[in-house]
């Protein structure tokens, strides 16, 4: 992949400054700050419990922070529904579980949100699903049902979903984490041709191949806070904590 | 270690595949596993047969040796002169006040007896997705062509009744598209009433029925209306007259169609953010749960013109529909609210995520398929209802059960009878609930997308 591909630009795309959240009385993410570039990949690591799901899911608002703010694209999120609908039709999300909808084909579920939410004409809507699901290769699938597909398909159909709104911004919460091996890479194959399009995409994945090839920052969450992050090179050859060394070594190690 | 035996395999050419094995079938295999398949189930499938056989040795003579021609339980007893029979003559004679109730007018069946069939029409279309959509057309028109068909009067009532409801829905689509959901359903309802009560002015028979000031309606619209009741008028029947099977009918199909989108309004309700909505849900539903029907119906038949303001007059049947529908209503939503608990948490957040919102996501996502999974508690509901409108016998409406308690057992003819009537009364039942079930299982069947 040559860099030229991947430029990055000096555009914000995410601001969060000073972010904090609490479930109850739990202090799940503390004083996070995080600027995104336009265009950046970011791959946050962590182990289990260190709130790296939850701060993506903050960032499209379907967790609520108490301080601080978030800025996705210009919109600052507030407790305003207005901005909140606006931000989530920009940014794309894919979940572990994939979070299809089984009532409806893979070619509805694909021309949902863009017929209601963007008010597209249905024909165009799905012109543009039956693009984006040749992308993701699985067009001849478009009039099963999501309980007929393997998790794979399931998986690249839900990326197909969101690129279906034409996002800015594409998060992915631990996307590969309830697949078999095998599918693993047809997911993150997707994922790879969506970053070299230049999309700014913010995963939280266990993909150690997948951050060093793609990413250009990685994050290590611990205990609700940021505890280093550095280009893929220098964090995984070179480790500043303590903290991530010893998860380097534990998920690296065998 | 000479001695193991070498553990290397690689298979060169897969195996084929090819057919299950053949079932063993035939009738006696079949009796063998499920009649008989040890002692303790011979012995009782020997005694079923027993009491089975038992059961139409006895009631087949008296079925068949029953009397059809006679108009009288005394000149049954003469013809069968004491053998075993039924005197079917009472429903030869009775069947259309069983039908049709005592008081409605002979020479007026066919008007109920047309908008029945025309209810099959109209609810065709609703049941099965395959028929041609704009039969759907038809559908929405019915409730009014019902009304008129069956009440009679004025044709301007019901079309003034449907005109308000079209104003209402173009408001709320107008107004919901500039300002949101909950401003459209306001300007809706307000579109409603004015409507409504604009039309009180062009029709005096509306204010009989719902009774909008009808003092006042008369006095001020009293020079147009005074030629319009009988403008495209049928025969008029009031509801008191209404009876029979007809009437629960009438009370079923009108409840239920109600209470489901009332059910999932509070369904949603009680799973709202906002205290004020969900608390006055929840204590809706547990207030109604907590109350028998019969006690609702005595409500509606004396105390429930006391919260109306004076000079109105609320139709009995609007009033036992009205009871009957949150009763039910306060049940679905609970069956529903089964089903939206059971949905994962993450087709919400899917919804949110693509920027759905709250309407939406529940119109197009959630409800979907929470009703889905609730079909078996909705239609336990529906079919509850149905049988539950012979409750309201007890306060003198002459449905069907009131019918054979009321005017047939105790007419002088037919006193002592109860064995024909109620095995009518059973089978009209059954066939209409089983057909609901039967119908129930079919659409689970259908709805099911997980593998084909």
């Amino acid at each position: 992949m040559s860099e030229a591909q991947m430029k990055v630009s000096d555009e914000i795309a995410i601001s969060i400054e000073n972010m904090n959240k609490w479930y109850g009385t739990f202090h799940v993410l503390r004083d996070i700050n995080l600027d995104v570039q336009r265009g950046e990949r970011i791959v946050i690591c962590g182990p289990s419990g260190s709130g790296k799901s939850t701060l993506i899911r903050c960032i499209n608002a379907l967790e609520e922070h108490q301080q601080g703010s978030i800025t996705v694209d210009g919109t600052l999120l507030s407790s305003d529904v207005k901005n909140i609908d606006k931000v989530r039709s920009e940014v794309g999300m894919c979940f572990q579980h994939f979070n299809l909808f089984p009532h409806l084909t893979i070619l509805e579920n694909c021309t949902l949100a863009p017929i209601w939410v963007r008010k597209i004409p249905k024909k165009e809507a799905e012109e543009t699903a039956m693009h984006f699901l040749e992308k993701v290769k699985i067009p001849e699938q478009a009039d099963k049902y999501p309980g007929q597909l393997s998790g794979g398909q399931q998986q690249r159909v839900a990326i197909a979903r969101s690129l279906c709104m034409k996002p800015r911004i594409m998060l992915f919460d631990e996307p590969t984490s309830a697949l078999d091996p095998e599918m693993i890479k047809e997911v993150l194959d997707t994922m790879i041709e969506l970053a070299e399009d230049g999309m700014t995409m913010l995963c939280v994945t266990h993909e150690m191949g997948f951050a060093r090839q793609v990413a250009n920052r990685v994050i290590f969450m611990d205990a609700g806070q940021i505890v280093e992050q550095n280009e893929p090179e220098e964090f995984f050859n070179n480790p500043q904590s303590d903290r991530t060394k010893l998860f380097l070594s534990q998920i690296l190690g065998h | 270690m000479s001695d193991t035996p070498n553990i290397g395999f690689v298979r060169h050419e897969p195996i084929p595949p090819s057919a299950p094995p053949i079932q063993q079938a035939g009738m006696v295999k079949w009796m063998r596993e499920n009649l008989f398949s040890n002692w303790i189930n011979s012995i009782l499938t020997i005694l079923s047969i027993y009491f089975v056989v038992k059961i139409i040795l006895a009631s087949t003579p008296w079925m068949w040796n029953g009397v059809w021609t006679t108009s009288s339980l005394r000149e049954c007893r003469e013809v069968l002169q004491g053998t075993s029979g039924a005197c079917w003559s009472v429903l030869a004679e009775r069947w259309n006040q069983m039908l049709f109730g005592f008081k409605y007018p002979v020479e007026a069946y066919w008007r109920p007896t047309l908008a029945f069939v025309f209810l099959l029409v109209c609810i065709a279309p609703i049941l099965f997705q395959k028929l041609p959509r704009n039969m759907l057309i038809f559908s929405a028109i019915y409730p009014f062509l019902a009304f008129w068909l069956i009440w009679g009067g004025t044709v301007l009532t019901p079309v003034v009744v449907a005109v308000s409801l079209i104003v209402g829905y173009l408001a709320f689509v107008k107004i919901e598209r500039l300002t949101g959901f909950a401003a459209g359903v306001l300007s809706g309802v307000v579109a409603v009433a004015l409507v409504l009560y604009l039309g009180s002015f062009v029709t005096a028979a509306l204010p009989e029925f719902i009774a909008l000031e009808p003092v006042a309606s008369r006095d001020m619209g009293g020079f147009v209306t005074a030629a319009l009741p009988e403008f495209i008028a049928l025969e008029p029947v009031a509801s008191r007259d209404m009876g029979g099977f007809m009437l629960n009918l009438i009370l079923g199909t009108v409840c239920v169609s109600l209470s489901i989108p009332l059910g999932i309004v509070l369904a949603l309700g009680r799973q709202s953010n906002m205290p004020i909505i969900k608390g006055i849900c929840v204590v809706f539903i547990e207030f109604i749960r907590g109350v028998p029907l019969i006690t609702l119906l005595f409500v509606a038949n004396v105390v429930l013109s006391y919260f109306f303001p004076p000079g109105t007059n609320l139709d009995l049947i609007l009033r036992v529909i009205i009871m009957i529908t949150l009763f039910s209503a306060a049940y679905i939503a609970e069956v529903i609210r089964g089903g939206l608990a059971a949905l994962p948490r993450g087709q919400y957040e899917a919804a949110d995520s693509l920027g759905l919102d709250y309407p939406q996501a529940m119109r197009l996502i959630i409800l979907p398929q929470a009703l889905k999974i609730s079909i078996p508690g909705i239609v336990n509901v529906a079919v509850g209802l149905f049988k539950d409108t012979t409750l309201v016998s007890v306060i003198s409406m002459f449905d069907l059960v009131g019918m054979i308690r009321g005017p047939i057992s105790s007419s002088t003819a037919w006193t002592g009878i109860y064995w024909e009537l109620y095995l009518l009364a059973i089978l009209l039942f059954f066939v209409v609930c089983y057909g609901i079930s039967q119908y129930s299982q079919w659409l689970e069947r259908q709805l099911r997308t997980d593998h084909h």
